[in-house]
């Protein structure tokens, strides 16, 4: 029987690739580029990033200097402040003390150092960019390509540039982390401002606010609940990526779990993995109970 | 006092982006539905020229979609205008720079809203405070203000709940006294009680009235309904498709409607109500003993007939010198006859 392949001419039959040391050059062209480009500008990127890495390292030791009992006390403060809720705050004192006496103390200071750093950072540079976007549809229509990339990229791949950039460490770990959880405070940002009622912007403008009142006293308060669930989603991203970020020297339960991985160690990638899970839990809880008490003024009571 | 009359002359408004290419179109006579179907632009405002007196309480009404709120909306410049001028206290609000607009916004016009616009996240003391605090003054100061009004319209003890903690007839009340505690000349009010239940409405007309009284502020007030605008307005314009087709006092658009959309409006108008003696009078009856004061409604005059059995009255200024005369026959007719087309 004769296939359609004997029918059709050569060039339907075999894809008409690009030749085998042209693909070669091409990909070394880019490569040797990027890397020309590090080697002209490695240095200075390296020194725009150090004080986070200071500040990393040193709310790291801060975290892991400080003794154990107080920092359980501080957790189930703040966890009171946030959620308001006996059964989380005892939630978090039993999981803290299991974590602890499973010998992952450590590890789990750093990886809360991590994901409250590169949170941070989320937050101070995802807001902004978000603002600049509900101001402009045509800044819009270029950021929302960029972040639809960026989530839809596999993690990997964007390690390959932070690394070359800036070798292996904690910095490169926290930027990898930063580049993968950024993008949804940065949508809820743009899309909380974009939902406020029209009515209410007409009323401030009829009152002669300048741009700048209308953002802080208006806009922004009136997104924070989306805000706010930008910024929880964000949180659960960073600690999904802890164990992705440690290939590049991310320190702490992540990077026990690659070791897990690598050396097929089922407990111990269980009870990392476990710790991740329950510190996840934790924000979560926190930070939802956290958002509905922003909300508390929508609650209608009659009417 | 203070001149504060606003002058509007010769507004266009037509909404899309070219507006001011269809001007002379719509000059030289082009309808709102040419315009549309032609150009793809909406007439919104077509050559108004209303002057609003100072002081005064000036309505605008319409039905939906005359372009009653598009016209409220060039007075703080919320809209801007494809031709035509705003004239307060000798400056043309369309020509200001963007810094005395925001100016004027914050001390001369306060605004209240038909969906009453309020701050959610704001406490009501924090919603009405909202206008000064935009101007800069102090924290102290605002509350005091603030709580002030606040106890003006009828919330004192509310300050500390949120919006959607009160009725509808509150929250309107929260918007008045956010407007009023701007304490600017101009109030503007673009169908702020029409989504109000009727009772809570005439309450809300009172409170209005009640405090014009002593603030003397110019208000342009929008309505679609004509019983409010004939309670609450010392004048009247009315508008259809964009262009001001009669305005006048209430009693003059009663008794002498320019066309059958507006006798089709007054029709259901209690006459009695609106229509003053003075309208009326005649010489007959001037001598008698029985007397009526000037400006006194028509169903009052006929109440003091029927209270009194007598048929004739004689109508008094307000030194008791009398002016006039008036027949029941005369007020009977004037009651019953409406005006048509
Ligand atoms: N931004 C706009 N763009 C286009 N058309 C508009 C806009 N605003 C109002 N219009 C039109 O202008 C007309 C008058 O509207 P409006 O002033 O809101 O009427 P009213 O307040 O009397 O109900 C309507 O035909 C409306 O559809
Ligand atoms: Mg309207």
């Amino acid at each position: 029987m004769m296939g359609l392949k004997d029918v059709l001419p050569d060039v339907m039959t075999e894809f008409p690739e690009m030749g085998r040391a042209d693909i070669r050059d091409f990909k070394k062209g880019i490569d040797g580029a990027f890397k020309d480009f590090v080697r002209e500008y490695g240095e200075l990127i390296e020194g725009f990033f150090y004080p986070l890495k200071i500040f990393l390292s040193w709310f790291e030791r801060l975290l892991v200097a400080t003794p154990w009992p107080l920092m359980i006390i501080i957790f189930a403060v703040l966890v009171w402040l946030g959620a308001r809720s006996w059964v989380i705050v005892v939630g978090t004192i039993l999981a803290s003390l299991l974590i602890g006496y499973l010998g992952m103390w450590e590890d789990m200071m750093k990886t809360l150092a991590l994901i409250s750093v590169s949170t941070f950072v989320c937050i101070a540079v995802g807001i902004p960019i978000g603002i600049l976007m509900s101001k402009s549809d045509r800044m819009q229509s270029i950021i929302v390509p960029i972040l639809d990339f960026m989530q839809t990229i596999p993690a990997f791949v964007y390690l390959i540039p932070v690394m070359m950039l800036l070798g292996i460490g904690k910095a490169p770990g926290l930027i990898a982390v930063c580049i993968y959880a950024m993008p949804p405070v940065i949508r809820l940002t743009d899309l909380g401002i974009r939902l406020v009622d029209k009515d209410v912007l007409e009323a401030a403008d009829a009152f002669g606010a300048s741009p700048s009142q209308k953002m802080f006293r208006v806009q922004l308060p009136l997104a924070l609940p989306n805000l706010f669930a930008g910024v929880n989603q964000t949180i659960m991203m960073a600690l999904a990526m802890v164990v992705v970020a440690s290939l590049i020297g991310a320190q702490g339960l992540g990077s026990n779990v690659l070791k897990a991985v690598n050396n097929q160690y089922l407990t111990l990638g269980i009870m990392n993995g476990s710790a991740i899970v329950a510190i996840a839990i934790v924000f979560d809880r926190v930070s939802q109970k956290f958002g509905k008490r922003l909300q508390k003024h929508s609650e209608t009571v009659h009417g | 006092m203070d001149d504060n009359s606003i002058e509007v002359k010769g507004l266009y408004k037509i909404f899309g982006p070219h507006g001011e290419k269809y001007i002379k179109a719509v000059q030289d006579g082009m309808s709102k539905d040419e315009l549309n179907a032609k150009h793809n632009h909406v007439l919104g405002l077509k050559d108004i020229n209303i002057h609003m007196p100072s002081a005064k309480i000036q309505v605008i009404m319409g039905l939906s979609g005359s372009g009653k709120s598009t016209m409220i909306r060039h007075i703080n410049r919320l809209i801007e205008p494809t031709a035509g001028e705003v004239i307060y206290q000798g400056n043309d609000i369309c020509q200001m720079s963007k810094a005395d607009l925001q100016e004027f916004r914050r001390h001369k016009t306060a605004m209240v809203f038909q969906k009453f616009a309020l701050l959610p996240h704001r406490t009501v003391i924090d919603n009405t405070l909202f206008g000064i605090e935009l101007q800069g003054i102090g924290r102290a100061e605002c509350e005091e203000q603030a709580r002030h009004w606040l106890k003006r319209v009828g919330l004192e003890g509310f300050e500390d709940n949120y919006p959607n903690q009160l009725s509808g007839g509150m929250q309107q009340r929260v918007g008045l006294a956010r407007a009023l505690t701007n304490d600017a000349d101009i109030l503007l009010m673009d169908e702020a009680f029409s989504a109000l239940d009727p009772l809570i409405r005439m309450d809300m007309q009172s409170i209005l009235l009640e405090l014009q009284e002593e603030l003397h502020k110019t208000i342009v007030f929008i309505t679609h309904d004509l019983d409010e605008a004939l309670r609450l307005g010392d004048r009247i314009a009315i508008l259809r498709d964009g262009a001001v087709i009669q305005q006048g006092t209430g009693q003059e658009i009663v008794l002498n409607p320019a066309d059958a959309y507006i006798s089709d409006f007054v029709k259901e108008v209690n006459r009695g109500r609106v229509i003053q003696v003075d309208t009326v009078m005649t010489e007959k009856g001037k001598r008698s003993k029985t007397s009526v004061e000037s400006g006194t409604s028509l169903e009052n005059v006929a109440k003091m007939f029927s209270d009194t059995g007598e048929n004739t009255a004689k109508v008094v200024d307000a030194d008791g010198k009398a002016i006039g005369g008036i027949t029941m026959k005369a007020t009977i007719n004037a009651m019953v006859t409406p005006a048509t087309h």
